[in-house]
């Protein structure tokens, strides 16, 4: 199927998955205005964002399954399987997240129905990134996306660390999109335009690949970039952020937001910068001071959130190294370890979420000594997701991490492939006390672990998430392919041709 | 039918044993594990007769995976793999019965994983894919982990974390080097594939790479082996282990180190093996090893630690036997690992079971204790002549070969290697004048009820080897000849052209 998106039908059928969601979180915020007295009024609003999540992602199935592509002018956004493999990531964590939000939400008495409104306004915020074919678009979904999460990060009114955590992100989120928004103008003034494929064709045609101007911004561009992907040394608010946040938004920053942070980088760099080889570099020292400080400042925490929260600054680092390969296997290797980080990640939040009392962020990892005599089947799923993490065979982490080295090595940097492996190694520093609390360590005192408690839909998702980080570390062959074809979707206007099939 | 799928059965079954366990009660477990590990041992042992020692590999299996990136399940067996399958399949059903009254919280969870362990120790010596090898390598990790971090002693914490992070250092190094190699095959030939046969066959000509990726194999071996300096994680994770685990540590474990070094580390980068320099820091460091081993042994209060020590040293002589490269001394390489299993296995399973008596493992707790326990008396005397290398016993024969064949490549190495066997008669002989001989001084001592049935049945097949292969090595020498022959003529060549 072909669409000429310099029609307005064109474009509507492009964008059917976002619309799709934005009609459906309108529905959602009148039928919120009305009900939001009762916990039933929250449930009500929660199924009807899953519904949504549901409807959009058929719509991208839809899409896919009938080989979108694009004719005509260069357009604003983007229709390729790249764009849809990504949408599927936000909408399944953005889905997981309703469905560990369920009991949370209730036993933290957090009776905002907005937070589901938010949610889905963060997705769509989202899905604009993946499918920005134009700086300005990819802007504005960042804005959307950024917006919403800033007040979903302090959804809690009563508590001070939300409340900090909140203020903290937006300030600091809004200093990072002044930096992106200024790279951006900087782009325009060098190449005459903000279209992605348009800047790879000027770049070349007009040899700009040394222009300081266009590096400048591009230099800016990567701070932004850097800032929303916990990059270190922008990674200063994540800890503090992802520590204060109800955890189940955590878990949606660790996944989601960080999902669209870098495959939007992964867009822009690729198509607008493919012929610029300066970022490679810079993106390269990046991914290795972002693993060396994540996973040493990891090692140091005894909190499970914060240690989380640190583990995921040293997984950006590992992606970093993906996308420092520049090449498509780097492109697919994000977009499958983006999968596999999510799926575990999102278990190990929803695991600490369960855990409530009203300050899960005070969690210890020796408080959960003994868990596996008392809860076998969650110390087993919190195992799973450490191993996952830590990159251990069977699970799909390794299958994700594998691929980031194979990306690395195929792209010459064999260092850099021995540089993560052995940060990696620090990490499991700290992903086996975990275990090794659970396992190896008597229960304190009776009923411990009285307090873990899963809603029924929890406990269905999380253990759909450990199936699949098993599945896929098992048999990873559908979403290998998958990911492959989506990461040769995304190249350098240059080297556009058609290709055969997806 | 038995040659294609024996393999695949070796490895699936263990894993649905070891399911199976959870449906039966606590207090059946070990039952249940023991009938699983003796059906393990009864498919493979018509291994034994249906292997054609000049077959190459055999029993071969092979199942495309993840074809996006040539990994396939590739499985086989040749006189290398063979003899590592079968000790593998022997000490499982005797550490799980040695382990009836040792293990007494957690049962089930113990015998799974000593049978998803079994698995992962299978596949390491069966792999012939190195993407699949990788996998079993790390896999086994974790229950050798959980076995020493639950059911260990006191500092068990600390030694399984060590021994966890030391194996996980050198195998993602080899990660890297796998990955490396693939990616340089591949763009040499255009064929994407981790498959054994295939790299070995393109692994040549890789010049300054191949130290590299030499050096990341070398790492992850030397450290399971342990080589000298790599080794501080072995006394820790030997002596907190359970019985089962020691036993298992020893006896096939820092096997699989020898074992990357004669299937992967060798064939792949002989240029980089057998250059002087490299060959000059090796051989060293088996001596080191050696001697080293044997004389930290020898001062050892704690018993358990001095069978440790002596790992040390036995896996020296291996190494030893692997590099000087000739027909004998990698014969006697193979030997002396599949000795080392049996005796120093052996000799875990008794100090565990003296340790079950009396509650200590300290020498100086016992003495005397031949006129008390006349038969475990005898048989920790047998191993442990064993274990020296007493003409007539297994451990003669494997070091014998060993210093033959050494002394035709490095004369003064073997030289100095036969001064270990002396420190071994040394540390092993005062020891067992200390526990079972000298004066029965200790009241404790005195009542000490002597071996049991269960016990007697776990010892008796390790002694029958033991003699069996002291006295008649016959059947098991002609089924790795070939096998060693054609490992010399893989590394040589490849060497010599180096060389030129």
């Amino acid at each position: 199927m072909n669409l000429d998106l310099s029609t307005s039908r064109g474009l509507m059928v492009g964008l059917l998955p976002e619309l799709v969601l934005t009609v459906w979180g309108i529905v959602l915020l009148a039928v919120v205005a009305w009900r939001h007295k009762t916990p039933r009024d929250l449930t009500l609003a929660g199924w009807i964002t899953l519904l949504g999540f549901a409807a959009s992602a058929v719509a991208v199935w839809w899409l896919w399954w009938n080989r979108a592509g694009a004719t005509g002018p260069t357009p604003m956004v983007a229709v390729d399987d790249f764009r849809y493999v990504a949408d599927w990531l936000f909408l399944g964590a953005g889905a997981f997240t309703v469905l560990f939000s369920f009991a949370y939400l209730e036993r933290e008495s957090l009776l905002a129905p907005e937070y589901y409104v938010l949610l889905v306004f963060a997705t769509i915020g989202m899905m604009l990134m993946a499918g920005g074919e134009d700086l300005i678009v990819i802007f504005l979904g960042l804005e959307l996306m950024s917006v919403s999460v800033y007040v979903l990060a302090g959804v809690d009114r009563r508590s001070a660390r939300a409340a900090e955590a909140a203020l903290k992100y937006f300030l600091l989120g809004a200093f990072a999109s002044a930096f992106l928004l200024y790279g951006i103008a900087l782009a325009y003034g060098a190449t005459g335009t903000t279209n992605l494929t348009q800047i790879g064709t000027q770049v070349v045609s007009l040899g700009l690949a040394k222009s300081p101007l266009l590096l400048i911004g591009l230099g800016l561009l990567l701070v932004g970039f850097g800032f929303k992907t916990a990059a270190v040394p922008f990674h200063m608010w994540a800890p503090d952020v992802y520590d204060g946040a109800p955890t189940p938004v955590t878990g949606f920053m660790a996944t989601a937001v960080k999902a669209a942070a870098f495959v939007a980088l992964a867009r822009v760099l690729a198509e607008a910068f493919g012929a610029t080889a300066t970022w490679h570099n810079i993106v390269t020292g990046l991914a290795v001071i972002t693993m060396i400080v994540g996973n040493l400042v990891a090692l140091a925490q005894r909190s499970l959130k914060r240690m989380l929260a640190y583990s995921s600054v040293a997984h950006a680092g590992y992606l970093l190294v993906a996308v420092s390969a520049g090449s498509p296997e780097g492109n697919a290797a994000v977009l499958f370890y983006l999968a596999a980080y999510g799926l575990t990640s999102l278990a190990a939040f929803a695991l600490v979420a369960a855990r409530g009392r009203g300050g899960e962020s005070d969690l210890q990892i020796d408080d959960l000594a003994g868990l596996s005599t008392d809860k076998p089947w969650l110390a087993f799923a919190l195992a799973v997701c450490m191993l996952s993490l830590l990159g251990f065979p069977g699970t799909a982490g390794f299958i994700g991490k594998w691929y980031i080295l194979l990306a690395a090595v195929t792209a010459g940097k064999g260092w850099l492939a021995t540089v993560l492996v052995l940060t990696s190694l620090i990490s499991a520093g700290y992903y086996l006390p975990v275990v090794m609390a659970m396992y190896m360590r008597p229960v304190p005192f009776a009923n411990a672990h009285a307090g873990l408690k899963f809603g029924r839909l929890g406990l269905l998702a999380l253990a759909v998430c450990i199936a699949a980080v098993l599945y896929f570390g098992i048999q990873p062959h559908r979403l290998l392919d998958l990911t492959q074809t989506s990461g040769a979707a995304i190249h350098p206007a240059a080297l556009t041709t058609p290709v055969a099939g997806n | 039918m038995y040659d294609h799928l024996v393999l695949t059965v070796l490895l699936a079954w263990p894993l649905v044993a070891a399911a199976a366990l959870w449906l039966v009660a606590q207090e059946r477990a070990k039952y249940v594990a023991l009938l699983a590990a003796l059906v393990e041992f009864a498919v493979s042992l018509p291994l034994w007769w249906r292997f054609i020692p000049t077959g190459g590999m055999q029993f071969e299996a092979s199942v495309p995976w993840i074809a996006g990136w040539g990994i396939s399940y590739h499985v086989g067996l040749d006189g290398i793999s063979l003899f590592m399958v079968l000790l593998t399949t022997l000490l499982v059903p005797l550490s799980v019965l040695g382990s009836f009254t040792y293990i007494t919280k957690r049962e089930r969870a113990f015998y799974a994983n000593l049978l998803v362990l079994t698995t992962g120790m299978i596949g390491v010596f069966v792999a012939l894919d190195l993407f699949l090898f990788y996998v079993m390598w790390e896999v086994m990790l974790i229950p050798m982990y959980f076995i020493i971090g639950i059911w260990g002693g006191e500092r068990r914490l600390y030694a399984a974390i060590k021994f966890f992070i030391y194996t996980m250092f050198g195998s993602l190094l080899m990660l890297v080097a796998i990955l490396g190699l693939y990616y340089i095959v591949a763009s040499r030939t255009g064929t994407y594939s981790f498959d054994y046969a295939f790299l070995l066959s393109h692994a040549g000509g890789l010049g300054s790479l191949a130290w590299w990726f030499f050096g990341a194999f070398f790492l992850a071996f030397a450290i399971k082996v342990p080589m000298f300096p790599f080794h501080t994680w072995l006394p820790d994770a030997h002596v907190e282990a359970p019985t089962a685990g020691s036993v298992i540590l020893a006896g096939i474990l820092l096997k699989m180190g020898t074992y990357g070094f004669l299937r992967f580390a060798l064939p792949f980068f002989p240029a980089v093996a057998l250059h002087p320099t490299v060959q000059a820091v090796i051989v060293t460091l088996s001596l080191v090893g050696i001697i080293y081993g044997g004389l930290v042994a020898m001062v050892q209060p704690d018993l358990k630690k001095l069978v440790a020590y002596s790992s040390v040293s036995h896996l020296g002589f291996v190494m030893l036997g692997i590099w000087a490269l000739t027909l004998q001394s990698v014969q006697g390489a193979l030997l002396v690992m599949i000795n080392h299993g049996l005796s120093t296995g052996a000799l875990f399973f008794l100090v565990g079971m003296l340790y079950e008596r009396r509650h200590s493992r300290m020498l100086e707790a016992f003495g005397g204790l031949a006129r008390v326990v006349p038969l475990l008396a005898t048989a920790l005397t047998i191993v442990s002549l064993s274990s020296i290398g007493l003409p007539g016993t297994n451990g003669f024969v494997g070091e014998f070969l060993i210093l033959i064949g050494a002394f035709r490549t490095y004369p003064w190495a073997a030289g100095i290697a036969t001064t270990g066997v002396i420190v071994a008669a040394m540390y092993l002989l005062w020891a067992l004048q200390r526990v079972i001989y000298n004066k029965l001084d200790k009241a404790e001592n005195e009542h000490l009820p002597d071996l049991s049935w269960r016990e007697v049945a776990v010892l008796v097949p390790i002694l029958a080897g033991i003699f069996w292969i002291g006295l008649y090595p016959k059947p098991i020498l002609q089924r790795m000849e070939p096998a060693a022959q054609h490992f010399i003529d893989t590394v040589r060549p490849g060497a010599q052209a180096a060389l030129r």
